[in-house]
């Protein structure tokens, strides 16, 4: 892919390319950044402005999860206006409320590697019921250090994440079942398993014989989210894709696109598009589960971590997993089944009807659609060409329907609008190619800026898409916003598909490199929103619900301050009694009860960070005075007109000095009258 | 500053026209921010007042607030436990700003409240603290006078007329 994009560079250096529709497979460069205009009117529809304006005071109709690829966040956007609405930290440390950098959320990113505070999100995936997104948790992947994490809608939170063991590269991951039975996580990267919860230390050029892949099978309580590794199956060491699961007569079946089916470990670019097929592996996840259930599955050593976030004390908590259960195909007839498909595929889509199968081949001329019920033909008439690891290879033309013909160069991803239509990425030539799925031919295109990567249609995954609107996600932003830099933020654009011809009505900046995204009616989520956490339900050990109950208190050298926060005041503000080296653990309660007043904490030189405290919940910073003196401290979120006034002092004494612990706010005195007093 | 001054000015046009107290104070007005950027505490205050009385017209104030409590049934002596609940949620959501003296921490003290208001206005102040202050012509004075908008605490209206029962009993006990 890299080099095809730098020839593409080197033939149109202004990089505005635009592919020449008709001629299919010309590149026209537009030249001049001054006639690059002409791309943008002929684009964009003459009532785009009206098409996604939502009046100040007025709420959008969706809400979108975009992940944030290499920032390891999710950000919200309402759509149609393209207004971002949170960013979610999720595999990050998060500056601005101090996620895994406060004391309770740290154990969240914990691993059996250590603590890894950065990782590269890849793809949300809203909880399902009945096949629908039901508006209650986002899945999202973490790609590097193999984890799978559970937002909860109602806080915007993350709450639990999960190490996945034996998988290097999460990528294909985490596709939920129709009914959250299931959240599956495939491996990108085979990797030479120990069976004992580690790699090998083998030659690389064993790859052939020594790699393996995964697929995870993550149990999801049905009630409250909770998510638990069931089992794994162990599958050939190729390098898993992408996934996506079936629905209505496919609803039992779950797909991986594979590549490197040539089992390369060296300069894959080259060796792994050797071969003129990969596969698209099927695997039947229910009767993978029945076979765990009656005994088939075996069970080795393992070392993963699970962090949960409790939702009383919104304390993260660590647990550390010893063993995994594993199937292997060529014990579970039945179970799983390769497919012939085009060289190097990325996405597999699968249509509303769940009949369809779409596998877009990064490098092949052609998109093919397969078809389930042929599928299923096939493994009954044992229409096989061969087998691969005890996995029987079903024949290309046995199962499928036919090929969409040149759509385009570099199909990337495919969603559908519910009216039979699908649509699709092309990386190269950066356009979206909207075809039928009756007949597979080509019904419109529509250059986008510059090379799409997935492409979401609300509901686009699911058995009814909301038809409305499809965002395309762009990999190169060059020239549609202000310079910022070499580094821009990427495009994103919004097209209204509700006609027979597409519209691009929308161009707007998204947070790092998003991979995918998935939206949501908006009223499926806004009624349960939280706005503050109940007071009453705190059950941080540390909280203190009423300022008479705050209190000091030293043991050893770690000094525990339980206080307060309120407009516009901590309990206490003058502290003393710390001493040089002494760990000072401030545990901050916000006494509010209101509606989007956090309370921020910040003192002068912490290494660590500050923190934020949402209203009714309790956070702790941990902070090492290095030196005597007196260090204040503040609230850092604006509170009220006297939020500057919202501070305090700690005096911090030599190790050793004889300074007893006191603290204390304000003393009874007489306030003189207010200089804004009205009579 | 002088965007403040301006707007000072522009706030006082309306008042100008309507005789010569305001005049009076309007060229008084003037005076102050002529002076530009220097006398930034005067315009402030000014501001403050002119916003809470210009302009709009006179609300009809019965002394019972804004919000769902329309009529309190007080009794004659203090229903002592409910004081007592009263005095726990006290403690735990209003302490922090209130004192049971006459001494002033964030907001204002609180004795003689129940002899200053009318039940009614101070459980509504209790439910309803923004539209109060927004609304309520004593809860906006209030506003101006201590700067800080009141918390709104999230307190039902059973343990609003709890907390009104408290501080009857503060108020009873000189």
């Amino acid at each position: 892919m890299e080099t095809l994009i730098n020839k593409l560079k080197k033939a149109a250096p202004r990089a505005t390319l635009l592919m020449a529709l008709a001629a299919g497979s010309t590149l026209q460069s537009c030249g001049d950044p001054d006639t690059k205009g002409n791309a943008k009117d002929d684009a964009v529809a003459s009532n785009a402005a009206e098409a996604v304006y939502v009046a100040p005071g007025e709420h959008d109709e969706l809400y979108s999860f975009l992940s944030g690829g290499f920032n390891g966040q999710v950000s919200v956007y309402g759509l149609p206006s393209g207004r971002l609405l949170k960013i979610i930290p999720v595999f990050t440390q998060f500056a601005e409320n101090g996620y895994g950098y406060n004391e309770e959320s740290k154990a969240m990113l914990q691993t059996s590697h250590g603590f890894v505070p950065w990782d590269d999100l890849h793809h949300p995936k809203l909880s399902r019921t009945d096949g629908m997104a039901d508006g209650r948790w986002l899945f999202v992947n973490g790609n590097n250090t193999p984890r799978v994490a559970r937002v909860d809608l109602k806080t915007f939170e993350t709450v639990e994440i999960m190490e996945i063991p034996n998988s290097a590269g999460n990528h294909c991951s985490p596709y939920p079942t129709n009914n959250n039975e299931y959240v599956l996580a495939g491996t990108r990267f085979s990797v030479p398993l120990d069976m004992k919860g580690g790699t090998q230390d083998v030659s690389l050029s064993d790859y052939k014989d020594k790699f393996r892949g995964s697929i995870s099978f993550i149990k999801v309580d049905p009630e409250h989210g909770d998510m638990e590794l069931d089992f794994q199956i162990l599958v050939p060491g190729f390098d898993y894709d992408l996934a996506n699961g079936g629905k209505g007569p496919s609803n039992d079946w779950v797909f991986f696109t594979t590549y490197n089916t040539e089992k390369s470990a060296t300069l894959k670019e080259l060796g792994a598009s050797q071969n003129d097929r990969d596969y698209l592996a099927a695997i039947n996840w229910k009767l993978a589960a029945k076979y765990a259930a009656e005994g088939k599955a075996k069970e080795m050593p393992a070392n993963y971590y699970h962090n949960k976030m409790d939702h009383g004390s919104h304390t993260a908590k660590s647990t550390v997993k010893k063993t995994v259960r594993y199937l292997l195909p060529e014990d579970c007839p039945g179970m799983m089944y390769l497919l012939p498909a085009p060289k190097s595929p990325h996405g597999i889509d699968v249509d509303p009807t769940g009949e369809y199968m779409v596998v877009n081949g990064k490098l092949a001329s052609s998109l093919p659609v397969f078809s389930f019920s042929k599928m299923q033909k096939a493994i009954e008439d044992k229409d096989f060409d061969g087998e691969v690891n005890g996995i029987p290879v079903l024949k290309y033309e046995s199962v499928l329907k036919g090929e969409v013909k040149e759509p385009g160069l570099g199909p990337l991803h495919t969603e559908f609008d519910g009216k039979g239509n699908a649509y699709s990425t092309m990386f190269v030539s950066s356009e979206v190619v909207k075809w039928s799925l009756e007949d597979l031919q080509v019904k419109d295109r529509m250059p986008v800026y510059y090379s799409p990567g997935h492409l979401m249609i609300p509901g686009g995954d699911t058995r009814e898409p909301y038809g409305k609107y499809m965002v395309v996600m762009n990999k190169i932003t060059k020239d549609r916003f202000l310079p910022t830099g070499p580094e821009l933020m990427h495009s994103a654009q919004l097209i209204d598909i509700s006609g027979e011809k597409m519209k691009m009505i929308l161009d707007f900046p998204t947070v790092a490199e998003p991979h995918y995204a998935q939206a949501i009616k908006a009223d499926l989520v806004a009624p349960n929103s939280v706005k503050f956490f109940k007071l009453d339900e705190n059950t941080h050990p540390e909280a203190v619900k009423n300022e008479k109950d705050v209190s000091m208190t030293r043991n050893g050298r770690t000094v525990k301050v339980n206080m307060t926060s309120i407009r516009s005041h901590f309990t206490p503000d003058n502290i003393e009694g710390v001493q040089v080296g002494d760990t000072v653990l401030f545990h901050v309660t916000n006494l509010e009860q209101d509606w989007d007043v956090p309370h921020g904490f910040a003192v002068m030189g912490a290494n660590n960070a500050e923190t934020l405290i949402m209203p009714g919940a309790t956070q702790t910073l941990r902070w090492v005075p290095k030196q005597a003196g007196i260090f204040p401290f503040y609230c850092t979120d604006f509170c009220s007109a006297l939020h500057q006034e919202m501070q305090g002092y700690v005096r911090v004494s030599p190790r050793g000095s004889n300074v007893p612990i006191t603290f204390s706010t304000g003393e009874k005195k007489p306030v003189p009258p207010a200089s804004a007093s009205v009579n | 500053m002088k965007n403040q001054a301006e707007k000072v000015k522009k706030m006082i046009m309306k008042p100008l026209q309507f005789g010569a107290v305001a005049l009076l104070c309007g060229a008084m007005l003037v005076g102050c921010s002529s002076g530009d950027t220097e006398n930034t505490a005067a315009d402030e205050q000014e501001e403050v007042g002119l916003a809470s009385q210009a302009a709009e017209a006179p609300v009809e104030d019965d002394g019972k607030g804004v919000g769902p409590v329309k009529t309190v049934e007080v009794g004659e002596g203090i229903d002592e436990a409910l004081a007592a609940e009263g005095k726990t949620i006290f403690e735990g959501k209003c302490s922090a700003c209130h004192q049971l003296t006459d001494q002033k921490i964030v907001g204002p003290g609180l004795a003689g409240v129940t002899e200053r208001r009318k039940p009614e206005w101070i459980m509504n102040m209790i439910i309803n603290p923004e539209v109060m202050t927004k609304e309520d012509p004593t809860a906006k004075k209030l506003l101006g006078e201590h700067l800080t908008q009141m918390t709104n605490q999230n307190i039902t209206e059973e343990d609003a007329r709890a907390l009104l029962e408290f501080l009857r009993q503060n108020d009873t006990k000189g």
